[in-house]
């Protein structure tokens, strides 16, 4: 694993960019509180980075998940869909939103590393 | 002086008797509160809250103050200006007996009326089962999967219908294609929610344009009505096949009544279906208000708009109701939602959802067959007298005849014998029969076809002949309210326990005050509520004729003169049957400004980020971007932001939506300076009127700055807000903006171009306008006046009484003023104690169950927070009441803190106890059943039991179920 942030509160594991796990943060878990219902992309669609690929809602929020980079998404987590607590229990493992072919760059500004994620979230 | 018997009769007269009735503070209470808070008089109060550069310079002009009865006679004079013909016009409003049972016990019953939106589900159990009923009664009957609580109007409830079809769908297309014998109304509303989206409305007017517009590929929807307005019956089996193969939505406007006999939509494979269930015993009223209906496959649920009740459990494993999916809606989502509606027609769906659990499956039938054997007859009996082409050969209850030359006249006649016919098209009149029509009734109808000399048809031979009009393949053969509800309350007595049992469950003003911040839950005066079902009022069809609707038009002239004298506006519809329509047609009018000026390009509106959700979500649906403006840490409006903003966006600017008194609760001293920047750069100023009740008499939001307001006659001016709708959101624009106020086509008597319609009727919801109409006669000038100052005064009063025990999170920051000067409510702020001993704003609300509260509005405009309004018409004994109990939860929140409860077991985390619970055998709790259930002593002589415990939220989104549970969940 090789984690990479956003300042929306998403992961994005960098480790194969030809098959990028994408998540939400236990910060933004925490936030949102019992996470009831997903929305999950399509498989085979491409997305810009910055657009909107999903949704993921609680009782009291909805929040779209963003694409941390551009890409292709190639396979979604049927699981989740099943079971949207997964993205409160295991946000960084079962709780997995999408996976993307990454087509744009990892090292653009817009990715955070732990740290710099971390300074984000206490600042906040 | 005292009174005596030597008192002149001027002195033993009391024309504003009524004033000290509304009001709940008296002289003794006044001065005990303003001693409290630190004033000197409610005068000075005023003075130190209320910026002096709003206030209006003269006061309102209004009829002099009247009594209860004079009131009352003045309006029986106006109602006998209307004249109460039967109505054959059809068109989507049909007579309809409303079971006594129903009236009384519902209909006009304070249990019912006053309850508000059913957000703390907890206090809201009776009305939700209701609303369950009735989505499932819709479900049933549509053959959908999923129904919501109501939608305003079919009208809307179609335009709604696009707008979801939009979202929903993979075609691409820009179109909606819509079958030309729809009724008028629903095709100008669509017409009118369209145009902003840049959506084509193709209307096919014969089978052949149908066929070739679903052939195209520029649509995402197509709609139908079934019955067709002119009343045929048409499969759309294959239409909605056509429409899947361009992976558009088939969109289906019904009628319930006829689905008890016809093959439902859902099994034409219709994805939403839409209609009003007005004929379920809600009277026409000239328009409303009624209960529309939306249902729709499970696949697009989540895009659903509207209120959408499900069943979940609570915290003991009991199945509960409350509202699901509610991040679907503006509150949350804001520009984003699905919608801007905020509330839906709760009353009369309750009606509708009775009437159906009273006459069951097979007494809407009987109706049903009753109706179209009458239409049967009918139809039989005018070809007799030569009537023989009709539009089409099916019928429910309505037919369509030809009539070449003779339709005006025909008109005519029928009127001179006290019925009124619907022109369908030239030389086409239509027939509608409804569950009030009698044989005489079908005769008189022949006697007005039947020319000099003919002899009229024999009732008894046609009815023993006459072939059913409904077509062998769309007879019903899917069974429908099954559910044992629907089948338990067939006698009087036990329907009226049913409701008496559902009622008690709830909380509603006629139990306890009802704290809610931005909600202003005052009095609902009896004499307010009387003229609503009076015949002259209730029982006259929208579209009849002017001359029939004069006293209706004077109600309306009266009504809109007062408000724009109390407003400063120069214009007013009332058309509006919501608050969030009101803001839908300002934001139309304004666009429609802008465009006539050479400025179409102006499309930006700023909002505030205070701001409640349904701004930006009604700016979206007008076709407008939305940007938001950020606001200071004393919650006003970061005057440097806005002015940056206008100034990025000046040649786009349309407007800047802000809300007066902000949502936060405090006169803001700028406002003046906020509507000069954004005057400034070419924008109009929207002050949304929910705070109105803040202002009127001291302040007019016309005069100090505002181009356009709505306002909510369900708050400020006495509309019941009938657990969740109706409303009425009157929309008032200063001179320039006259023309572009809402227009209707059917409506006879006005000739104006407007924006186009926003209702399904010209006066939308205009049965409920005599509740305002009476509130303001009654009240006078200075009574308005009074009230407006006496809810400034007693939310002072509160954050005086609770200052010391919680964060009055803004003020006017007055020294002087114990709790530091509020507008008409206040913000109690939470957030630090839920940080130090864990017990949250939502714990302290559902705490006041048990004290027998309606809980505050809860993470609103803030989270963590609750705010308080108590209006004008609760006294200092319910003032103190309420205060003594915030106290006392607060010690109670002290012994969390201290140690002496543990954070996960108290009486606040354990909040509402039911009886079931504090009586259970097995009480193993850190503090004693007492405490639970009467915490305070009082409590023993008037004790609310909450029906269910907590109710779990998280549960019940997860596990959507939305309509009745099976029994065995029921006994579980």
């Amino acid at each position: 694993m090789d984690l990479r942030y956003t300042a929306d509160h998403e992961w994005i594991d960098v480790s194969t960019p030809d098959s990028a796990t994408v998540g939400i943060t236990q910060h933004a878990q925490d936030a949102l509180g019992d996470v009831v219902f997903v929305e999950l992309p399509e498989v085979g669609r491409s997305y810009a980075v910055g657009e909107a690929a999903g949704v993921v809602e609680s009782v009291k929020a909805a929040s779209d998940i963003y694409m941390p980079v551009a890409g292709v998404v190639i396979e979604v987590n049927e699981a989740l869909r099943a079971d949207p607590a997964l993205a409160n229990t295991d946000p960084l493992g079962a709780g997995w939103f999408f996976k993307i072919r990454t087509t744009g760059a990892l090292d653009s500004a817009n990715l955070l590393d732990a740290a710099a994620y971390e300074a984000l979230v206490q600042s906040a | 002086m005292p009174l005596s018997e030597h008192s002149p009769l001027g002195e033993l007269e009391r024309p504003d008797e009524f004033v000290d009735r509304h009001i709940g503070i008296d002289a003794a209470a006044e001065k005990h509160m303003l001693s409290v808070i630190g004033a000197a008089s409610r005068q000075a109060l005023i003075d130190a809250i209320v910026p002096e550069g709003i206030r209006r310079q003269a006061p309102m002009q209004l009829a002099e103050v009247t009594t209860e009865a004079q009131a009352l006679r003045e309006l029986r004079d106006i109602a006998s200006k209307n004249r109460v013909l039967k109505s054959f016009i059809g068109c989507g409003y049909y007579g309809t007996h409303t079971p006594g049972v129903i009236l009384r016990n519902v209909l006009e019953s304070p249990a019912w009326y006053t309850a508000y939106t059913p957000y703390q589900a907890e206090i809201s159990q009776g009305r939700m089962e209701a609303l369950v009923n009735f989505q499932t009664m819709v479900c049933d009957l549509t053959g959908m999967a999923i129904a919501n609580a109501s939608m305003l109007d079919e009208a809307t409830a179609a335009a709604e219908a696009m707008t979801l079809a939009r979202r929903s769908v993979k075609a691409r297309g820009n179109a909606i294609v819509i079958s030309g014998d729809t009724h008028p109304q629903t095709l100008a509303v669509i017409a009118t929610r369209a145009a902003p989206l840049g959506i084509t409305v193709i209307t096919a007017n014969s089978g052949e344009e149908w066929q070739a517009a679903l052939a195209q590929d520029n649509y995402f929807a197509a709609l139908a009505q079934y019955p067709a307005s002119s009343g045929w019956l048409a499969d759309w089996s294959s239409a909605g096949e056509a429409i899947h193969a361009k992976g558009a939505a088939f969109i289906v406007a019904t009628d319930l009544l006829a689905l008890t006999l016809i093959k439902p939509p859902g099994e034409m494979g219709a994805d939403i279906v839409i209609g009003s269930s007005q004929r379920f015993g809600m009277p026409m009223g000239a328009g409303g208000p009624h209960a529309a209906f939306m249902a729709c496959t499970d696949a697009i649920k989540r895009s659903m708009p509207g209120r959408l009740v499900g069943v979940s459990v609570d915290a003991h494993g009991s199945p509960a109701y409350r509202l699901a999916l509610q991040t679907r809606e503006q509150h949350i989502r804001r520009e984003k939602a699905t919608s801007n509606i905020c509330t839906a027609q709760v009353l009369p769906a309750v009606v509708a959802s009775m009437y159906a659990v009273y006459h069951g499956p097979e007494g809407l039938q009987r109706i049903a067959l009753r109706v179209a054997r009458l239409t049967a007859i009918l139809v039989a009996g005018l070809a007799e007298l030569g009537y023989r082409k009709t539009h089409h050969d099916s019928a429910f209850d309505t037919a369509c005849f030809h009539v070449p030359g003779r339709a005006a006249a025909l008109m005519e006649r029928a009127r001179a014998n006290g019925a009124n016919l619907r022109l369908a098209w030239d030389d086409w009149v239509s027939v509608s029969l409804d569950e009030t029509t009698q044989r005489s009734d079908v005769e008189l109808l022949w006697h007005i076809f039947a020319l000099d000399g003919q002899t009229q048809p024999n009732f008894d031979a046609l009815d023993r002949t006459a072939p059913s009009r409904i077509p062998e393949t769309l007879r019903r053969t899917s069974p429908y309210l099954q559910h044992p509800v629907f089948h338990r309350y067939r006698t009087e007595t036990d329907m009226l326990r049913y409701l008496r049992r559902l009622a008690d469950k709830d909380l509603a003003l006629d139990r306890t005050m009802i704290p809610l911040g931005s909600c202003t839950m005052k009095l609902n005066a009896t004499s307010e509520m009387i003229p609503v079902t009076w015949p002259e009022f209730a029982n006259v069809h929208p579209f009849a004729p002017a001359d029939q609707l004069e006293g209706y038009a004077e109600l309306d002239s009266q009504l809109r003169a007062w408000l724009q004298e109390a407003t400063g506006y120069a214009g007013i519809s009332l058309q509006p049957n919501a608050g969030s329509q009101g803001e839908y047609a300002g934001m139309l009018a304004i666009k429609a400004w802008h465009a006539a000026n050479g400025q179409a390009q102006r499309d930006v509106c700023i909002i505030p980020e205070s701001a409640h959700g349904t701004n930006p979500a009604s700016a979206q649906m007008a076709g407008l971007q939305v940007v938001v403006s950020r606001c200071d840490a004393k919650g006003n409006v970061d005057l440097d932001d806005l002015r940056a903003k206008c100034e990025a966006h000046r040649e786009r600017l349309a407007a800047v939506m802000i809300t007066y008194p902000s949502t936060y609760g405090v006169f803001e001293a700028k406002v003046g300076e906020i509507c000069q920047i954004v005057h400034d750069h070419g924008g109009r100023v929207y002050i949304d009127g929910a705070n109105m009740n803040a202002l009127i008499g001291l302040a007019a939001p016309g005069a100090f700055g505002g181009d356009v307001s709505h306002l909510n006659l369900h708050k400020t001016f006495c509309i019941p807000h009938g657990g969740g709708g109706p409303g009425v959101g009157p929309v008032c624009v200063v001179e320039d903006l006259v023309p572009y106020l809402p227009a209707h086509p059917l409506d006879s008597a006005a000739g104006k171009v407007g924006v186009g319609a926003v209702s399904a009727a010209p006066l939308g919801n205009a049965a409920v306008l005599p509740i305002s109409w009476m509130y303001i006669r009654l009240m006078g000038a200075q009574g308005l006046r009074r009230a407006t100052e006496t809810a400034i005064l007693s939310a002072n009063y509160i954050a005086a009484r609770l200052c010391d025990h919680y964060d009055i999170h803004f003020s006017s920051g007055l020294e002087r003023l114990r709790g530091g000067g509020v507008a008409h409510e206040c913000i109690l702020d939470l957030r630090a104690l839920k940080e130090s001993t864990g017990i949250s704003a939502e714990d302290v609300a559902k705490r006041l169950i048990d004290y027998g509260f309606h809980a505050p509005t809860l993470s609103f405009p803030v989270a963590g927070t609750l705010m308080v309004e108590p209006t004008e018409s609760e006294s200092l004994t319910e003032l103190d009441r309420f205060c003594d109990a915030m106290i006392a939860i607060r010690g109670e929140i002290a012994r969390v803190a201290s140690g002496e409860w543990p954070r996960e077991d108290n009486p606040l985390k354990h909040a509402p106890h039911t009886a079931t619970a504090v009586m259970a055998q097995d009480w193993q709790h850190a503090y004693g059943r007492e405490t639970a259930a009467f915490p305070l002593t009082a409590l023993r002589h008037a004790k609310y039991w909450p029906p269910v415990g907590r109710v779990d939220n998280v549960w019940g989104d997860r596990n959507l179920f939305c309509t009745c549970p099976p029994l065995e969940v029921e006994s579980h």
